[in-house]
């Protein structure tokens, strides 16, 4: 524990340095910047900002491009409330709540909400990172393919049981994510599977052109057709930040949001996309009156928030510690060190500690300095709404473009997510939502690739999958969910997560 | 009104004209990399690239068009206007192992291109997870030729580097291993250090941390010298594969008929760069090959594109491997 306290004040000293501060601070300047702009991700914006670091020494650069990271996150949340358009796969269900929570014009609670919740998560996950961090990479290491599998049947599990509004519907939607997850270039053998000989398709579809065109090109096509639910968002916008009952609401779901992100978050192949998916599961599932989510609730923004958050700061945990990147984010990140002659590995804590502990001081500060911003900036972004749809609209539809040509300044990005705006208003006209749609795709990706190693481990016996503990494990509580799922008590509980 | 607008056209007239007159190059480059940032591939390019921007007076800047093994880059590069305004960092795969793995390739990589120059190689290593029972790489090949399918190799996807160099290492000891693919090579590695799978080829710049500390073995080097980076890691030939030689090459090239003054003006850019003492350095940290004087001449890299078709086309033609 000494060693604990020890290593915090060396990576405070090199974290508080007025340089590092500084660079802390522009990193998630803009990170919220770019992070509130629908579509611009934080891949491309580390990409083009790194020319920038190679004048800086390799700890204040590498603390730029983190805050750019968990600045981007904590915006992402800020478009999905305002706008219903999640910039990261992590911020999907902020969007069911959070804009609900707009539409009633308590656009400001639930932003303030999120900041406050991602700043609890983020202080909670960066102390786990400095006390824990080396035990908890053998939890990345004990996760090989038959677990992650079992993982990701439980992840869609979630989806299942408690998208009872239409059962029938919502399986449909993760069945077609599913299927979306499978164009492209098939891993084993390297055919090609439903890209139709379109080139633009042979490496799969990407998880923001498809977010981009369901969420946000659908919903610009749905308030393009009723003008008056616009103008219910512009007329109404209570307090500006979350009041006492709100808080007390909502400190139970952050805390658990906190430790089901981070958990997950340390994963390897970004587990951290199911924290706020698992979060929102549980609070809804032991809610007094479950009818409430979808319909703005309080808790549905709160624990995702903290688990997102909570997700995105442990998953450098396997950087970190073991150098092997969980997500593409974090891959560029080692980009970054090694562009900067650091090349992260086991050793990156004993070689380097100025750079491991000033770094996980400046993820704190950073939480901090975010909070700091993003409070003030509640009632400036709230004033947005009150922007006239006519002029708002097609800002967002540009920097939607121009945020998917950067992905992989690809012009046939920005096609397919026209398509698929047309397609997900087609998909709202019949009743159908995205949700399970974006969690299907999500999972299913990963879910085909770690299937078929843990077959091939196994020399294709299915038996591997219960013969693991963990995957038992997994499993038993997926089964226990679905008969959960059974009962007739609890059917009529589960009805809105994923149709509202 | 009138005459400010007429007078600020005739300015643009004039600056444009200017520009014109001005000789190569007078923008920004864009140098494409086919693969995603932060990528082994990324990186060199991003360290050369800083350095040639020095050289040209104009910003180099690096656009990641990933995809398709890097066909999808090196692709829309081939199609670009050749007048140095848009390079390319090509790579063993994209202009080595490309022709045999993608039958309906939409370049040659042997005639679309002016060659500007070799960057830097990352060499090859074979390594296994650190409880393999082997000592060397003699007892390695002998425990995978006796064992068969039943070890299981990690790699990051068809196509990808590692994929293409452990087929010409099984091909070459002639042992057939279960073969498992990733996405990419961090979650390929990840499953190494754990001990899930058995062994793999990948390049040096990913692995070099990982052997330092011990969470995996290496058992053999595919260049004709040690690296400093790790210096008690034998080469193949003193290890007894002395033919598995083989590197993760990249090389910078230019759309076909780009003026041969400007090729000229961006070789010599690019072996400055490999001249200064600060690059040189950050590329050998990573584990990097760097190009001796005689092998940085674009006329050398042409011969040489031309002998990797030749080299990889039989090999993954006899292992059966096709990306379509």
């Amino acid at each position: 524990m000494g060693d604990l306290f020890g290593n915090l004040a060396l990576g405070f000293s090199v974290a508080l340095s007025l340089k590092n501060v500084a660079l802390c601070f522009v990193g998630c300047m803009v990170g919220t910047l770019i992070g509130v702009l629908p579509g611009v991700g934080p891949i491309a914006t580390i990409a083009m900002l790194l020319p920038i670091t190679f004048g800086l020494d390799p700890v204040g650069a590498l603390i730029m491009l983190a805050g750019i990271y968990y600045g981007a996150q904590y915006g992402g949340s800020t478009t999905a409330i305002l706008v219903n358009i999640p910039g990261e796969a992590t911020s999907v269900v902020t969007t069911l709540d959070g804009h609900e929570m707009a539409k009633q014009g308590r656009a400001g609670i639930a932003l303030g909400i999120a900041a406050i919740a991602s700043f609890f998560a983020g202080t909670v996950a960066t102390l786990a990172i400095a006390a824990l961090g080396a035990p908890l990479t053998r939890l990345a290491l004990l996760f090989g393919a038959a677990e992650y599998f079992a993982l990701m049947v439980m992840g869609l599990v979630f989806a299942v049981v408690l998208a009872r509004g239409s059962l029938l519907k919502a399986v449909a939607m993760i069945l077609v994510g599913l299927l979306l997850a499978t164009v492209g270039t098939d891993l084993e053998t390297g055919q090609e599977r439903l890209t139709f000989g379109l080139e633009a398709l042979s490496d799969g579809i990407d998880f923001a052109v498809l977010a981009m065109g369901l969420f946000g090109f659908a919903e610009i096509l749905r308030n393009l057709d009723n003008p008056e639910a616009r103008d219910v968002v512009r007329g109404k916008i209570g307090r500006l930040l979350p009041g006492p009952a709100d808080l007390r609401e909502a400190a139970k779901p952050v805390l658990r949001g906190t430790g089901l992100g981070a958990l997950l978050g340390i994963l390897p192949g970004n587990g951290a996309v199911l924290g706020p998916f698992a979060s929102y599961t549980l609070e809804k599932r032991i809610a007094a009156d479950p009818r409430r989510f979808g319909r703005g609730a309080i808790e549905g923004v709160a624990g995702p928030e903290a688990a997102n958050n909570a997700g995105a700061q442990t998953s450098f945990i396997p950087l970190l510690t073991l150098g092997i990147p969980p997500n593409a984010v974090m891959a560029l990140m080692v980009g970054a060190m090694t562009i900067h002659g650091v090349i992260p590995g086991p050793q990156v804590m004993t070689k380097n500690p100025d750079l491991f502990w000033g770094m996980i001081a400046s993820m704190w500060i950073g939480n901090l300095m975010l909070l700091v911003i993003n409070l003030p900036l509640v009632g400036l972004w709230v004033r947005l709404l009150k922007v006239p749809y006519r002029l708002l609209f097609p800002a967002i539809l540009l920097f939607c473009c121009i945020g998917i040509y950067s992905i992989n300044n690809s012009p046939s990005d920005v096609l397919f997510t026209a398509f698929f705006g047309l397609v997900g208003y087609a998909l709202l006209k019949f009743g159908f939502e995205p949700a399970p749609l974006l969690l299907g795709f999500v999972l299913g990706r990963l879910m085909e690739e770690k299937l078929r190693q843990a077959l091939v481990f196994s020399r294709g016996s299915f038996m591997t999958f219960v013969e693991r503990p963990i995957s038992l494990g997994l499993l038993l509580v997926a089964l226990a969910m679905l008969v959960v799922a059974l009962l007739p008590s609890v059917r009529r509980s589960r009805e809105e997560v994923f149709t509202e | 009104m009138k005459r400010i607008i007429a007078a600020s056209l005739v300015l643009l007239a004039a600056l444009a004209g200017e520009a014109r007159a001005q000789a190569y190059p007078n923008k920004p480059i864009t140098m494409i990399v086919p693969f995603a940032a932060g990528g082994p591939t990324d990186v060199i390019a991003r360290i050369v690239g800083e350095h040639m921007s020095r050289t040209l007076g104009q910003q180099v800047v690096i656009e990641n068009v990933a995809g398709a093994g890097g066909t999808t880059g090196i692709t829309r590069g081939a199609r670009a206007t050749p007048d140095g305004y848009t390079i390319m960092m090509g790579h063993m795969g994209t202009h080595g192992a490309a022709p045999a793995l993608y039958p309906n390739l939409r370049y040659d990589p042997t005639k679309d291109f002016e060659p500007i120059g070799m960057a830097a190689g990352t060499p090859i290593l074979v390594v296994s997870k650190k409880d393999f029972p082997a000592t060397d790489l003699k007892s390695f090949i002998a425990a995978l030729k006796e064992r068969g399918d039943k070890v299981n190799e990690a790699h990051a996807g068809i196509a990808s580097v590692s994929h293409t160099t452990c087929t010409m290492f099984l091909g070459m000891i002639g042992a057939k291993a279960t073969r498992i693919a990733y996405r990419g090579t961090g979650p390929a590695l990840n499953d190494l250090v754990a001990g899930q799978v058995d062994f793999g080829c990948d390049q040096i710049v990913n692995l070099v941390p990982q052997i330092n500390a011990g969470t995996i073995k290496a058992y053999a080097i595919a260049t004709p010298e040690r690296s400093p980076a790790l210096p008690n890691v034998p080469t193949t030939r003193e290890a007894g594969l002395p033919d598995y030689q083989v590197s993760a090459w990249n090389a910078v090239f230019a759309p076909k008929n780009t003026p041969k003054d400007v090729v000229a003006k961006l070789n010599d850019a690019l072996s400055r760069a490999l001249d200064d003492e600060g690059t040189r350095k950050r590329l050998l940290d990573l584990g990097g090959v760097l190009p001796e004087k005689a092998e940085r001449s674009g006329e050398w890299l042409g011969r040489f594109v031309a002998s990797e078709v030749a080299r990889w086309t039989p090999v993954l033609k006899a292992a059966g491997v096709t990306a379509e």
